[in-house]
């Protein structure tokens, strides 16, 4: 147990020893290459990572040590010595021995790696080049042939590995094993031949696999789509944080001459530790997108998008919604401060409460459950669990760091993890999760069935839970009855933030309700305004459907929420606000340019509700946050919303602060009965993979290359039914379409099938109309 | 190649009998060579399913052992001992010859594909020394010209039985199949000791 | 004259004594009997008190090695053995295997039951077929004798016993990398602590015994720790194997007590080859630094193999003529570390693949006097410096070459190549090399 995991709740015993003549104080179970850290003193090492189990492999961290007056006869690792009370350590600063030791190693370590640093990506930023200068000899005795290897080997499309450079600190194999539970590289070969390697067949394609690149501490791993792009002493680092999902990575962008060049999991032990998933690291092409939209647009006469000016643009806009009964659409890829923004404009601006930030299915059952049962899980809670309930969430795809943590508990501890969900995927198989396999649209009695959580039990909730009736309402009573910690995780990074910012029909900023006279009266106050609207607004899908003139829509993509949306949208005057063209800027009437996130400030919520602060990293004019452009706009409606800075917005929020009053309670939704099929039908059960057809993805192939194949699952059963064998392919249809993949045999309940949502020839919404919790028919192809 | 469902049945018996089934993929990699002769990647692929672990786990291990061999070797796999005792004493000398007798060089193996050659490591025979091996089985204190002798045997197809082991030469194959854990009945051949061993004990009852 | 205590080997010279009825009629599988009677902690002291001690190098005292076994603990525990006889030299295990298995099974049966182990694993390197055969033959044989399996002998102990078998890598024989290759993985020495007895294989408290070791146990089962310690020295108890190889007119396996030196195991065999004289020698393998003609008397114990400046190791006593070129022998040395370095820590895999390239240099005649101080430095960074002790045995045949031969390497340098003839070190050589 390192030191951050020891809980506040225990004891902590405390050990005094002597470092180089220092005398340090450190929990018991702290190594003494981390107690000599808190002294300041860096031993040189490789192998050593404090999420990493111990290895003792490269053995740069030799000290002498002695416990009690009797000394060890020879130099010990640092990394895999605990200290003691009475130990007195001396490292290469205080003992001939250990610093000729630690040169030993440090010279045999080079004798085999080339000398190739200045073509190498790691070169600068390089612990091996920089352990050598401080650590090491001036001069190498060695004469002899260095070992070569055919390089590089792609051990997937997007990481590449130059053998000969690597020194076997066995880090990347170890995180694979131990943090991602993904060993598709391994240690190889002996001896002076040991190399990292894959199975030929079977590349290293992990979620995960960009943080073996940033923890290779040489230039061994490293990323294709950065390789030879850049020096690190020519990059400019902004801490930073990712835009793709819910789990609140914090990141670092490198620009280069206002183009980012890479970006790497930052470190925050109460979110993801410093790891991050493969989307995060290596989607950030889509800003330099070649329909990235650059000026404003106004449709003219014709019909056509024409580039317009900001004031023209503005004024054809504000005409269009200054008398019409309108609403807002704002998708996930809101900033909290955008959605404020939103919020704010739907309220003020237009007199409405006609908001919604869920591109998505959505339904007022799930409404009320946002409204009145907060989530109070948080990581360090999954630290302490001892049960994970996962309902309809698959946390490695939807929210992979969520996962890293659990699977974390999982490797350490064995915890127990149930999942409630039609199938086994392969993320709950790496959390040996306990299955109670339910059809899509029948997990209410599964939930009901749940016995035994404390409070020191989590229950991770999906998105996908709207898309059963009676779902969350389940949900809603099994926290209340057993007080185990509830987590609601959307998928995507702006939704949680969405909720504080009001960007709902029924929730002012800070969670007010839009029903409580009191909340109104506190914001119209704050505002400086004189009422605001009393009704429940509608939600996304009543926007669509509705006889609404206008919309303005942020980050929405109509696909995601139902097939006949665009051709509904089309009748509306919609001004967009995008950063790249879409399905609605083909329908809209004016269109503004939004910056991306690298090229703006703001922050995101993760599902704890933990703020993620983050500053532009790319210098540039575009630099526009969608609540500027609303502020203007409101201006020039003549209802201003005052936010002409992200800063404003963030202070604003800020002071609103968080509601206090009473909040309504959950108004409980029954099941629905199960449905009934024929031989040739299944429930479709669907989510969407990690790696996909998502828009933030777009442009990079050396990702997409890792994606997991598009398959349709069936059970054994239902194979035998249809006569089909693993791979071959079934064809499952509906009225609206068919979708034709092939098959995986798999621990799926049989009643159903699952096909994923949005990936490369299955894209739902797009081939069937439905996403989930339906009747599809499926046939042999 | 398909593996048979008896084959399969063998795998499964093999997984048995350990308390956790990840400790059999040593005898099961054994077992793909007494089938195919090496370490396939169907063998490998088959295991990792068996043993429900990753095919690069099963690599990762498979390479670490000398005798899982990646290409096929002969049917007589020839091993001779080059550590510094065999070697001093002869062994040098006999690997050098069987490689240009067989015109192979290390890890080779002759174009009819029944003789391979490796020069091995100490074979805990050192009081038979030089030591030869084929399919690990004992040639106690050879020479050139035994060596040659032997290999030749093998090409012909009747190769000279071991000093210390079966009456006849199994095949790599079969012997593979010996150290999978499946007995071939021969224990019982051979002799219990050759002379070295019996030293001791023969002076110790006042022998010359 | 002869000094000679033939205990395991006792019956070798019988035919049939790998069978279970030829171990039985010399006397086999009673020793079982008799401690399935005693409490387990009854035999685990007998051993204690007889003070054997470890044969398979290290030499740790094997019953309390036994003793550090938790006691009811709930847990399960093992009991293996190390049969992975590698270490150059070393030919103890695998002719006693060959000519006598049921000893080792007896000796099995009795430690697990002093542990309180159900499960026990024999494990033995893959390049020994027969030997393979002849133990696998024992144990089924043992398992029909009603020796394994459920309450054996009615006494209500059960033991499964799986003989598991290596595929080539010397570092299994190391204790911790036998059982990660036990468990499946690759053969790498494990982080230690913890130690096996509290966390060995599958993590659960676990017994590794070498061979001999275990087979000793039925003899003093048998025959009492008053026999046992009349044997040997004063902290060497007991009798052992010692194997003798090269240049001697008779090699082969001795059982004497500890104690004895090479001189009077040469007088009893028949002496260095004829119309030669010794040069140098392993005591224990070639891990052992190596010895001259000066320690012909050292007794060949623990404490006096070590106080002479090397270990007793395996009793693997390798006998090189003056017709061997000690750099050739060094550099096959060290080419073996190479080979059967794990590659898990640096100075290991990459300190033994550049020593045999400075070695290779010297022996071919090529660099200077000063390439000799930068091998010994070189040894110096990976002696002591890596994770197992495997890298040390690399250096030590080096370095203790260089000790008493310098001049020898000096010699190589002058000559611009090696001084020896190969052939005149060949057991064939009257013969000449056909």
């Amino acid at each position: 147990m390192s030191i951050q995991e020891l809980s506040s709740e225990q004891k902590v015993e405390l050990i005094t020893c002597v470092i180089d003549g220092f005398e340090v104080t450190v929990p018991k179970g702290t190594l003494v290459i981390r107690a000599a850290e808190k002294l300041g003193i860096q031993i040189p090492r490789f192998c050593d990572h404090p999420l990493l189990e111990p290895a003792g492999a490269c053995r740069q961290c030799l000290v002498d040590i002695e416990i009690n007056g009797r000394a060890f006869p020879k130099p010990q690792a640092s990394c895999t010595i605990p200290v003691e009370n009475g130990m007195i350590v001396k490292t290469q600063l205080t003992s001939a021995v250990a610093d000729k030791a630690q040169k030993g190693v440090m010279e045999l370590l080079l004798i085999n790696h080339p000398l190739d640093c200045p073509v190498c990506d790691k070169g600068g930023e390089c612990p091996l080049q920089n352990q050598a200068m401080s650590n090491g000899r001036g001069e190498s005795r060695f004469e002899g042939a260095k070992r070569t290897f055919e390089k590089p080997v792609a051990i997937s499309s997007q990481v590449l590995l130059d053998r000969e450079r690597c020194v076997l600190c066995a880090r990347c194999t170890r995180f694979s094993e131990q943090i991602a539970g993904d060993p598709f590289i391994t240690l190889n070969e002996r001896g002076a031949l040991q190399q990292v390697g894959i199975y030929e067949d079977e590349p290293f394609n992990s979620y995960y696999s960009g943080n073996t690149v940033q923890i290779c501490p040489v230039g061994a791993l490293t990323g294709t789509s950065y390789r030879f792009r850049a020096r690190p002493f020519d990059l400019v680092s902004t801490e930073s944080a990712c835009e793709h999902c819910a789990s609140g990575c914090a990141m670092r962008t490198d620009v280069r001459r206002g183009k980012t060049l890479r970006r790497l999991a930052g470190e925050d032990p109460s979110v993801n530790e410093e790891w991050n998933c493969d989307k995060g690291r290596w989607a950030f092409k889509y800003e330099v997108a070649k329909n990235r939209i650059t000026t404003p647009l106004i449709r003219d006469s014709n019909g056509q998008l024409r580039e317009a000016s900001w004031p023209e643009a503005l004024a054809v806009a504000a005409a269009g919604l200054k008398e019409a009964r309108a609403g807002v659409l704002v998708g996930g890829r809101a900033t909290v401060e955008d959605a404020y923004g939103y919020s704010k404009f739907a309220r003020v601006t237009l007199g409405s409460n006609n908001i919604d930030f869920r591109a998505r299915v959505q339904t007022q059952e799930e409404l009320d459950f946002l409204t009145s049962t907060p989530s109070t899980a948080a990581y360090s809670d999954i630290d302490k669990a001892d049960h994970v309930l996962l309902i309809n969430f698959e946390p490695e795809d939807e929210s992979p760091i969520v996962f890293l943590r659990i699977y974390k508990q999982v490797h350490k501890r064995s915890i127990k993890v149930t999942s409630i969900a039609a199938l086994s995927s392969r993320g709950s198989e790496k959390l040996n999760a306990n299955l109670i396999k339910s059809a899509a649209g029948n997990e209410v009695a599964a939930i009901n069935s749940i016995t035994g959580l404390t409070n020191k039990s989590v229950v991770l909730v999906g998105e996908r839970a709207a898309e059963t009736v009676g779902a969350l309402s389940a949900v809603a009573n099994l926290i209340q009855k057993t007080g185990a910690k509830l987590g609601w995780i959307p998928r995507r990074a702006g939704e949680v933030g969405a909720i504080t910012a009001g960007a709902l029909p029924n929730l002012l900023p800070g969670k007010r309700p839009i029903t409580d006279a009191a909340a109104r009266v506190d914001l119209s106050t704050a505002w400086s305004v004189d009422s605001l609207p009393t009704a429940q607004g509608m939600d996304t899908q009543e926007m669509i459907n509705s006889d609404l003139q206008a919309l303005v829509i942020g980050g929405v993509d109509p696909m995601d929420i139902s097939a006949d949306a665009k051709v509904k949208l089309s009748k509306k005057f919609i001004v967009s606000l995008e950063i790249r063209q879409s399905d609605i800027t083909e329908i809209a009437s004016v269109v503004f340019p939004v910056a991306a996130v690298v090229e703006k400030s703001g922050s995101f919520m993760d599902w704890q509700g933990k703020v993620r602060k983050f500053e532009a990293a790319v210098e540039q004019s575009l630099n526009r946050s969608d609540v500027r452009i609303l502020s203007i706009l409101a201006d020039e409606i003549g209802k201003p919303i005052n936010l002409p800075t992200v800063k404003s917005a963030r202070a604003e929020l800020e002071s609103l602060g968080a509601w206090d009053g009473a909040s309504p309670s959950m108004k409980s939704v029954a099941g629905t009965e199960v449905k009934s099929l024929s031989n040739d039908e299944a429930i479709l059960t669907s989510w969407r993979n990690l790696l996909d057809k998502g828009s933030l993805q777009d442009g990079e192939e050396n990702l997409a290359g890792t994606a997991r194949a598009s398959v349709a699952v069936i059970s054994k059963f239902r194979a035998n039914n249809l006569g089909v064998r693993e791979s071959d392919l079934v064809r499952v249809s509906n009225s609206y379409g068919a979708v034709t993949l092939p098959c995986v045999i798999g621990d799926i309940d049989d009643s159903s099938i699952w096909l994923p949502r949005n990936s490369i020839n299955s894209q739902l919404i797009r081939n069937l109309g439905v996403v989930g919790n339906s009747v599809v028919k499926v046939a042999k192809a | 190649m398909a593996y048979t469902n008896e084959q399969i049945a063998v795998m499964d018996s093999i997984i048995a009998r350990y308390p956790r089934k990840r400790s059999a993929i040593m005898p099961l990699l054994h077992f793909v060579q007494s089938i195919e002769g090496y370490v396939t990647n169907e063998g490998i692929e088959l295991i990792g399913q068996k043993l429900e672990l990753a095919t690069a786990e099963v690599t990762a291990v498979s390479t670490f052992y000398t005798q899982y061999k990646s290409k096929p070797v002969g049917d007589y796999h020839v091993g001779i001992c080059t550590n510094t005792l065999c070697a001093v004493m002869g062994g040098d000398a006999i690997f050098d010859a069987v490689k240009e007798h067989l015109r192979i060089e290390n890890d080779g193996v002759t174009p009819d594909g029944k003789v391979s050659l490796e020069h091995i490591e100490c074979n805990a025979a050192c009081d038979y020394a030089p030591v030869v091996m084929v399919n690990w089985e004992f040639y106690d204190n050879q020479t050139v010209q035994s060596t040659k002798d032997l290999v030749d045997s093998a090409r012909a197809g009747n190769p000279i039985p071991p000093t210390r082991g079966p009456k006849t030469l199994r095949t790599w194959k079969q012997n593979s199949a010996v150290l999978a854990g499946i007995s071939d009945g021969l224990a019982n051949e051979g002799v219990q000791a050759g002379e070295p061993t019996l030293l001791g004990l023969k002076k110790a009852k006042g022998g010359a | 004259m002869s000094k000679l205590t033939p205990v395991l080997s006792a019956n070798w010279d019988q035919a049939d004594s790998f069978t279970i009825e030829g171990y039985k009629r010399s006397g086999g599988y009673t020793a079982v009997g008799k401690a399935l009677a005693m409490k387990p902690d009854e035999v685990i002291q007998m051993v204690k008190d007889s003070g054997l001690r470890g044969r398979g190098g290290a030499g740790f005292p094997t019953g309390n090695k036994w003793g550090f076994i938790p006691q009811g603990d709930n847990k399960e525990h093992y009991f293996v053995v190390n049969a992975d006889e590698s270490e150059p030299g070393t030919c103890k295990d695998t002719p006693l295997m060959m000519a006598n298995p049921h000893v080792l099974i007896e000796g099995v049966i009795i430690g697990s039951y002093a542990i309180r182990a159900n499960y026990a694993f024999i494990y033995i390197r893959g390049e020994v077929t027969h030997v393979v055969r002849r133990v696998q033959q024992a144990i089924a044989d043992a398992y029909k004798a009603g020796l394994l399996g459920k309450n054996i002998l009615g006494k209500g102990f059960d033991l499964e016993l799986v003989l598991h078998v290596g595929a080539g890598a010397y570092i299994c024989g190391e204790e911790t990398a036998l059982l990660d290759s036990l468990e499946g993985f690759r053969g790498q020495p494990r982080l230690r602590p913890p130690f096996p007895a509290i966390a060995g294989l599958y993590a659960k408290p676990t017994v590794v015994n070498n061979v001999e070791s275990v087979a000793s146990v039925p003899a003093i089962i048998n025959n009492g720790v008053a026999w046992f310690t009349a044997m040997g020295t004063e902290k060497s108890k007991g009798f052992t194997l010692y194997s003798l190889s090269g240049h001697v007119n008779n090699p082969g396996q001795f059982e004497a007590p500890l104690g004895i030196t090479l001189r009077q195991l040469l007088e009893i065999s028949g002496g260095i080859r004829s119309g030669h004289k010794l040069k140098f020698w392993t005591p224990g393998g070639s891990s052992t630094p190596i010895f001259t003609d000066a320690h012909l008397d050292v007794p060949l114990d623990y404490e006096g193999v070590s106080a002479a400046g090397s270990m007793l190791g395996t009793k693997a006593l390798q006998i090189f003529d003056e017709t061997t070129c000690v750099v050739r022998a060094v550099l096959r040395w060290t080419e073996f570390y190479k080979h059967e370095s794990c590659g898990k820590c640096t100075p290991c895999r990459e300190g033994t693949w550049w020593l045999v390239q400075v070695l290779k240099d010297l022996e071919a005649g090529k660099g200077s006097a000063a390439d000799l101080d930068k091998l010994l430095d070189l040894c110096d960074n990976i002696m002591g410096r890596s994770f197992c002790a495997l890298a040390d045995g690399a250096a030590s045949p080096i370095i203790s070459s260089l000790q008493y031969f310098r001049q020898e390497y000096l010699d190589h340098l002058s000559a611009g190549s090696c001084p020896f003839d190969p052939a005149a070190a060949t057991l064939f050589e009257s013969a000449g090399v056909r």
